[in-house]
């Protein structure tokens, strides 16, 4: 019997009978991190890193049952023995090393290699099977330093700044827009934010991260906006919403911007590189540290990273999961 | 690069306005022939180009060919693979252009190979995507040619539609070139220089909107090749529509225009004409694209100009005249039965209310074999304008033919729409067999686009290189202009211009149009 195997309701562990990122609810779902893709609601309990249960509670509600353990603890379920290891994804993010008998899974959910001050660095995980997400697993996808890419953030506030604009970031309201708060220069001007980024900077700040100050947008305050940076999540482009900001240069910091089509298509006047998931060479170089002789690949550039791996001498396949990876899912 | 970070149209201008302000002429001079889309003929095959970056970047050739196919342009996806450079090139455009893409033509392959790496080399990212933009003739960096006169009519303080004028026809990219061009007068000496061509709007709204039917003037729309005559100091120049000179391509035209006065430009439609009869377009395709054209086919397929205007009489150039003077000019010109069967004055037609106008148009789609694809509507009283402007003409187009069918095809697109599914192949029903029939790429949202792109990742059953089969279930209304049996295509049928003008999520796969509906189109037809 496989250790773990795909069933209608995500990666299954018969065995230990719990699931991990399940997409419909199941009786024990193991959670990567809170990303809403991974961490879907009206599983009957969950089990994540400790750092993920606070914005998992604010997603999924005060009810949902919750249990906690810390990076590097073993707990043993069913008599197979699980334990979470950083991911460098989001705050709290992991990768969940699966045994039973000997045999070492490892899921990966979503992760990165570059460094980022909100979350432990990506550690690898020695495993027999390495099952890894692949949304930028083409070669096309290669980040630039992310001080680099700050330092033009900055460089575009100022101008914008100096003649009289707001701008507008758009950034995935978990993960990416503390990050970028952690990244960019907080003495250029003031900084406000969305209400969907406010409420999980306060989770931030709550589990002991220090984020420069941010003021929620509000709907009544009649605020002078010139000159400062609004953080928003992506769905509110092209919304009511950004109108109030009058004249305004937007930006949207992702992965994606490294293609001129997708900037195009965002109809944004910015496009930042910068992504909370591997690219093309975070992607091998974790499959390699991995060990893995059998690499699982789940949403993303699947088929290319597939056949790339197997001219390398790897058994690997696709697994055909239900998380987002396209422009319009969260990163 | 200020083009590329700013999604407004006037800061667009204004961007390209202080580059002209300070770039040297010879700079400015090529910066303009490359935003107007002209290019210099192949200077390196596409495939050397793709194979030579793939072993820079130590890839194979299918990781390649995966990673064009996401990206959605070739000079796009060389630039992101190659290795990463600490590298920028300070080089003015007129130096890149002569050094590193013109002199390529006279060198071998292997040092044509070992001059492009170099030029890699030495530049940054941003420099690699333009440079392999313009190695492979494909430089368009969302600027419109009107953007680009704008710009340059603020630099020359001109109006844009003289630049418009002056950047018609051939011309060199050199210095003086530049100079003349933002000139405020200059002795005009290129004498085959054709105008600015203005172009209709569809029509919007109510007829009743235009005003009193006797102040406009209606005549067929003709299915053909819109074109310039221009004749000057006894030479004959004919245009396209694309600016592109295709004398050649029309010798009777030429020979023609041999007996038109000095100092004449006509603009007009390019059709097929026999015995009194406009013929199909499938039959004036044949003559196009060709360096030659045989006797053969000047026999079967004769052409003959269906002059609508007259934009230069007596060598003045008299666009600011009302559209009905320079009618009457254009008929003199013509008159005579010198020029019947060959360059005849598309006739205005005959109604006293809009009423009978739009019974004329229905009736337009039974004439001539299809050769009249609706209506022209033009203000008696209107200027020859520039470009695309509201007001003054109007094309009013027959209904499009219309069927329901499957989407059975996907494949990315380009440019805006890379990486995205947007490239679409539909079918319609043979018994209980999906014959495909039609390509489509336009019609939809991008909304629309986003999801149908969801739907084909979820729903491939297999792939075909970059050809996605998808489960048959989506349906989509297509509009097309024309429908003609055809052997080269598998179904049997061909359309022209086909498009999604609607997606049918009302209907199942099972109630789209079969085969034989289709064809029976044609009979209609």
């Amino acid at each position: 019997m496989e250790l773990l195997k795909l069933s209608d309701s995500g990666l299954y562990c018969e065995i230990g009978n719990f699931f991990i990122d399940p997409w419909r609810p199941v009786d024990r779902a193991l959670i990567t991190h809170a990303h809403s893709d991974h961490a879907r609601p009206g599983s009957r309990s969950y089990l994540c890193q400790a750092d993920s249960a606070p914005i998992m509670r604010l997603r999924l509600g005060e009810d949902a049952r919750i249990e906690t353990t810390s990076y590097g603890e073993t707990t043993t379920i069913n008599g197979v023995s699980v334990s979470f290891h950083p991911a460098g994804h989001i705050m709290g993010s992991a990768q969940i090393r699966v045994e039973y008998k000997g045999e070492v899974f490892v899921v990966s959910g979503d992760y990165k290699t570059d460094p980022d001050p909100t979350c432990l660095p990506f550690e690898p995980v020695v495993c027999h099977t390495f099952i890894s997400e692949s949304t930028f697993g083409l070669p096309v996808y290669q980040w630039p330093e992310s001080k680099r890419v700050f330092s033009e953030i900055n460089r575009w506030w100022c101008a914008n700044r100096d003649q009289g604009k707001t701008s507008i970031l758009f950034v995935y309201s978990l993960g990416k827009a503390q990050r970028v708060l952690l990244g960019i220069d907080a003495s250029i001007g003031a900084i406000h934010t969305h209400g969907a980024v406010e409420n999980i900077n306060e989770i931030y700040r709550e589990s002991g991260v220090t984020l420069p100050v941010t003021h929620r947008v509000s709907g009544e305050r009649k605020d002078d906006w010139r000159g400062a940076l609004i953080l928003a999540p992506p769905s509110a482009h092209q919304s009511a919403w950004v109108k109030k900001f009058g004249s305004v240069s937007t930006g949207f910091a992702s992965g994606w911007m490294r293609i001129r089509g997708a900037r195009r298509r965002r109809s944004v006047d910015r496009g930042f590189v910068l992504s909370d998931h591997a690219d093309w060479r975070g992607l091998n170089s974790a499959i390699e540290g991995s060990g893995a002789a059998t690499v699982l690949l789940t949403h993303g550039y699947t088929s290319a990273m597939v056949r790339n791996l197997t001219e390398k001498g790897l058994d690997a396949r696709t697994l055909a999961t239900e998380y987002a990876a396209d422009e319009n899912g969260g990163e | 690069m200020r083009l590329d970070q700013t999604n407004k149209t006037t800061e667009k201008v204004d961007a390209l306005v202080s580059y002209f302000k300070v770039a040297d002429s010879a700079d400015a001079a090529w910066a303009i022939y490359f935003l107007c889309g002209k290019k210099p003929r192949r200077l390196v095959k596409t495939s050397l180009l793709r194979t030579w970056a793939a072993e820079v970047a130590g890839m194979s050739d299918w990781l390649f060919a995966e990673c064009y196919d996401s990206v959605g342009d070739l000079a796009e996806t060389i630039a992101l693979i190659l290795p990463e450079s600490e590298r920028s090139l300070d080089m003015p455009l007129h130096l890149v252009v002569g050094e590193k893409l013109l002199r390529l033509r006279s060198l071998s392959e292997s040092e044509i190979r070992a001059s492009i790496l170099t030029s890699w080399d030495e530049m940054d990212a941003g420099q690699r995507f333009i440079f392999n933009k313009l190695l492979t003739g494909a430089f368009r960096v969302g600027v419109s040619q009107s953007l680009v006169t704008r710009a340059l009519g603020k630099v020359a303080s001109l109006e844009p539609q003289v630049i418009a004028h002056r950047l018609m026809g051939h011309w060199e990219a050199t210095p003086d070139f530049y100079r003349a061009l933002i000139a405020e007068k200059t002795d005009d000496t290129d004498r085959s220089r054709p105008y600015p061509f203005y172009l209709a709007h569809p029509l919007e709204g109510q007829l009743a909107n235009l005003g009193e039917p006797s102040d406009w003037s209606a005549e067929w729309k003709w299915d053909g090749i819109r074109a310039q005559l221009v004749r000057r100091q006894a030479d004959t120049y004919i245009w396209s529509r694309g600016e592109e000179l295709v004398t050649e391509q029309f010798p009777e035209l030429a020979l023609a225009a041999r007996s038109l006065p000095d100092g004449t430009v006509i603009d007009g439609e390019i059709i097929c004409w026999s015995e009194g009869r406009v013929m199909p377009f499938s039959t004036l395709q044949r003559r196009l694209g060709r360096k030659r054209v045989g006797k053969t086919l000047l026999k079967e397929a004769p052409v003959a100009m269906m002059a609508y205007d007259l934009i230069e009489f007596a060598g003045e150039d008299i666009r600011e005249k009302p559209f009905e003077s320079r009618r009457a000019l254009l008929r003199q010109i013509t008159a005579g039965g010198f020029f019947q069967d060959i360059f005849m004055v598309s006739p205005s037609l005959d109604f006293a209310s809009w009423e009978e106008l739009v019974d004329l148009r229905q009736g337009s789609r039974d004439r001539a074999e299809g050769a009249v694809e609706g209506l022209m509507l033009k203000r008696l009283q209107s200027p020859y304008r520039v470009g695309r402007q509201r007001g003054d003409w109007w094309k009013w187009k027959v209904d499009p033919y219309s069927i329901d069918a499957v989407l059975v095809y996907a494949q990315r697109g380009h440019g805006r729409r890379a990486s995205l599914y947007s490239d679409y192949t539909f079918a319609v029903w043979e018994e209980d067999k999906l014959v495909p029939f039609a390509k489509a790429y336009s019609g939809l949202t991008d909304e629309e686009i986003r999801q149908v792109d969801a739907f084909v990742k979820r729903n491939t059953l297999e792939r075909f290189g970059p050809v996605r089969v998808v489960k048959p279930e989506l349906v989509f209304e297509l509009a097309f202009e024309g429908i003609q049996e055809s052997n080269r295509h598998k179904s049997g049928i061909a359309v022209r211009f086909p498009r999604m003008s609607r997606w049918r999520k009302d209907k199942p796969a099972q109630e789209a149009n079969s085969l034989a509906e289709v064809k029976a189109l044609i009979s209609e037809a």
